[in-house]
C-alpha cells in the first residue's frame, strides 16, 4: 500500500477508509470480552485480596499489595503505605445500603455477588474469546503489514525530544489535521503496541501460569515469571494497565471528535480532521 | 442539579447493566454455555499436557514457613473422632467399586508400601499458594493391587469431613489417577500429617487446585460414571457451588 500520509491529494474534511475491517471486529469484539474479563477477574481477586512475589504466598507470608478492611474502614496497603478506600474498596455499601467488606464493590465485578465459581466460568470461558481472535489478530496484523506499517515506533519517533513534543502536544489537545492524523504518533503507537504486544500476552502467559495443568507443561515459562504467585501479581497489574489504557483511550477518542472517530471503528470511514478554532 | 441527576442517570444505568448480567448469569442457558469452556479447557489439557508431565516439585528452601489448612480442619463424624481418639490404629482405607478385589488397607499396610516424597505446591481456587513436602504412596499402586475392572473410568474420595451434614467427596480421571506423583499422603514436612491437613490420609493430586485434594479419607471408589453420585457433579463443590469438575486451570 502506497503511504498515504503525505499525500498531497487528501485534503481535510476528505472522508477516507481507515480501520480495516479485522480491526473494527477485533476491536468491539474486546470490548465485550475486556470488559467481561477485568469485571469476572476483580471477583476473583476478591477470592484472596492479597498479592504476593515468589513461588508461594498466603495468608501467613507477606504480601505487597493487599485490598481489606479493619475498624478504621476499608483500605488498600502497598508495601506498609495504608490508603483509606472507605466507600469504594475493601468496605462499601451494597444495593440494599447493607456494609460489605469485600475489596472491589458490586457495581465493578462479575457477578455483582460474591460468587467465586460464577466468576471462574465467566473468565475461564471469555479468556478462549480474548486468546484465539487475539492469535488471529497477531498473524493478520503481520501478514499485512499493520504491524510493521501502522504500530512499530521508528527510531527517529523514539528520540526523546519527539516523545517529549508529542507529550505537549497531547497536553495542549493539539491534534493533528488532514492526512497526518491518519498516521499514528509516537503515544498512541507505544500504547496500541504496549497494549497488543506487551499488556495482553503477558495477561495471557501468566494467567496460563496460574494453571496448576500448564505448569506441568511449560514449568520454564512459570520459572521465567518468578512463580505462580508473581505470575498472579503480573497478571493483576496488567489488568490494571489495560484498565487505564482504556480510560485514556476513551477520553482520547471524546477530546478528538467522538462521532467521527466512532464512524470510523465502526465503519471504518473517518473524516481528516481540519485545524479547529 | 446536572450532576446529581447525571450521577443518579449514570448509577441507576450502571445498576441495570449490572441487574442484567446478574440475570445473565443465574440463566442455566447462559451457565450451560460457559460451562462448554470447562470441557474446552479439559480436552485441550489433556491434549497438549503430556500424561506423565509432572507439575513442578521444589526445593526444602522453597518450603511455606506456615502450611494454611483450609476446608474443614476437623471433622465431626463421630465415627473418625472414635478412630482419631485412638491414633487410626483401627482406621481402614477401604477400596471397592469396579475392581476385581476389595481391599482395606491399615496404616501399617500403607506405609509398607514403596513411598514417595514430593516437594509440592498447593494452589487454591481462591488464589493463594502454599508449597509442601508430602509423603505417601502413589495412588497407581493401591489401585494395581485393587485391580481396576475394564469399565472403571474414574476414582472416587469419600470423607469423613462434612458441610452442614453433606459428606466432602472428590473424583478424578484415570490419567490422574495413575499420575506418578498422585498420592495417598501421610506425612507432611516430615511428620505424620496433621489433622487439619487431612489425617490420617488424603490425596495429593498435584495437577489441580486445591479442592480436588480429598482430606479424611474413608474409602476410594473405581466407578464407571459420576452421575448416581451425590449431586452427580463429581465433587462435594462441583455439586454446591458450581466449580469445575476438573481443577487444571
Amino acid at each position: 500500500m502506497a503511504d498515504r500520509h503525505s499525500d498531497p491529494d487528501l485534503a481535510p474534511g476528505m472522508v477516507v477508509t481507515r480501520h480495516r475491517w479485522p480491526t473494527r471486529v477485533w476491536h468491539w469484539l474486546n470490548a465485550l470480552t475486556v470488559f467481561v474479563m477485568l469485571m469476572s477477574g476483580l471477583m476473583i481477586f476478591n477470592a484472596h485480596p492479597r498479592l504476593y512475589w515468589g513461588r508461594y504466598g498466603a495468608n501467613f507470608d507477606h504480601a505487597w499489595l493487599q485490598i481489606g478492611a479493619d475498624s478504621r474502614g476499608g483500605f488498600v496497603n502497598v508495601e506498609g503505605l495504608r490508603v483509606p478506600t472507605t466507600g469504594v474498596l475493601g468496605q462499601w455499601h451494597d444495593r440494599s445500603g447493607a456494609v460489605q467488606t469485600r475489596a472491589f464493590p458490586w457495581w465493578a465485578t462479575i457477578p455483582s455477588h460474591y460468587d467465586l465459581a460464577g466468576s471462574r466460568r465467566w473468565h475461564l470461558a471469555f479468556a478462549w474469546l480474548l486468546v484465539v481472535p487475539g492469535l488471529l489478530y497477531w498473524l493478520w496484523s503481520f501478514a499485512r503489514g499493520h504491524f510493521c506499517r501502522d504500530l512499530l515506533p521508528r527510531a527517529a519517533e523514539l528520540r526523546p525530544s519527539h516523545v517529549w513534543q508529542d507529550v505537549k502536544d497531547h497536553a495542549r489537545l493539539r491534534f493533528p489535521t488532514g492526512a497526518a492524523a491518519l498516521r499514528y504518533n509516537i503515544l498512541q503507537k507505544l500504547s496500541y503496541f504496549g497494549v497488543i504486544f506487551v499488556a495482553l500476552p503477558l495477561l495471557v502467559l501468566t494467567g496460563l501460569m496460574m494453571s496448576p495443568g500448564m505448569d506441568a507443561a511449560l514449568p520454564w515459562l512459570l520459572a521465567l515469571m518468578g512463580g505462580r504467585q508473581s505470575a498472579r501479581s503480573i497478571h493483576f497489574v496488567c489488568a490494571v494497565a489495560i484498565a487505564a489504557f482504556i480510560a485514556v483511550h476513551i477520553l482520547m477518542v471524546l477530546l478528538a471528535g467522538p462521532r467521527n472517530e466512532l464512524r470510523s471503528i465502526v465503519t471504518g470511514r473517518y473524516r481528516l480532521p481540519g485545524r479547529r478554532a | 442539579m446536572t450532576l446529581v441527576s447525571r450521577r443518579t442517570l449514570m448509577t441507576g444505568s450502571a445498576g441495570l447493566l449490572l441487574a442484567g448480567c446478574d440475570r445473565i448469569n443465574s440463566s442455566p442457558s447462559v451457565t450451560h454455555t460457559l460451562d462448554l469452556a470447562e470441557g474446552l479447557a479439559y480436552r485441550t489439557q489433556r491434549l497438549i499436557v503430556g500424561r506423565e508431565a509432572l507439575a513442578p516439585e521444589y526445593g526444602v528452601g522453597d518450603l511455606s514457613p506456615v502450611f494454611r489448612s483450609n476446608g474443614n480442619a476437623l471433622p465431626r463424624s463421630p465415627i473418625w473422632q472414635g478412630l482419631a481418639a485412638s491414633g487410626f490404629r483401627d482406621w481402614r482405607l477401604r477400596v471397592d467399586g469396579l475392581v476385581r478385589r476389595r481391599l482395606a488397607l491399615s496404616h501399617g499396610q500403607l506405609r509398607a508400601l514403596p513411598r514417595r516424597t514430593q516437594i509440592t505446591r498447593h494452589d487454591c481456587v481462591e488464589g493463594w499458594s502454599a508449597i509442601g513436602q508430602w509423603t505417601g504412596v502413589q495412588l497407581s499402586l493401591v489401585l494395581a493391587l485393587a485391580g481396576l475392572a475394564r469399565d472403571a473410568r474414574y476414582i472416587v474420595f469419600h470423607c469423613f469431613d462434612d458441610f452442614s451434614g453433606t459428606p466432602y467427596y472428590e473424583s478424578i480421571d484415570l490419567v490422574d489417577a495413575f499420575h506418578p506423583q498422585t498420592i495417598l499422603a501421610y506425612g507432611l514436612n516430615g511428620k505424620p500429617l496433621p489433622i487439619q491437613n487431612g489425617a490420617p490420609l488424603r490425596l495429593r493430586v498435584e495437577r489441580q487446585l486445591g479442592y480436588k485434594h480429598a482430606k479424611f479419607l474413608d474409602r476410594i471408589e473405581a466407578v464407571a460414571s459420576l452421575k448416581d453420585i451425590a449431586g452427580g457433579k463429581g465433587g462435594f463443590w462441583e455439586d454446591v457451588t458450581g466449580y469445575e469438575w476438573y481443577a487444571g486451570i
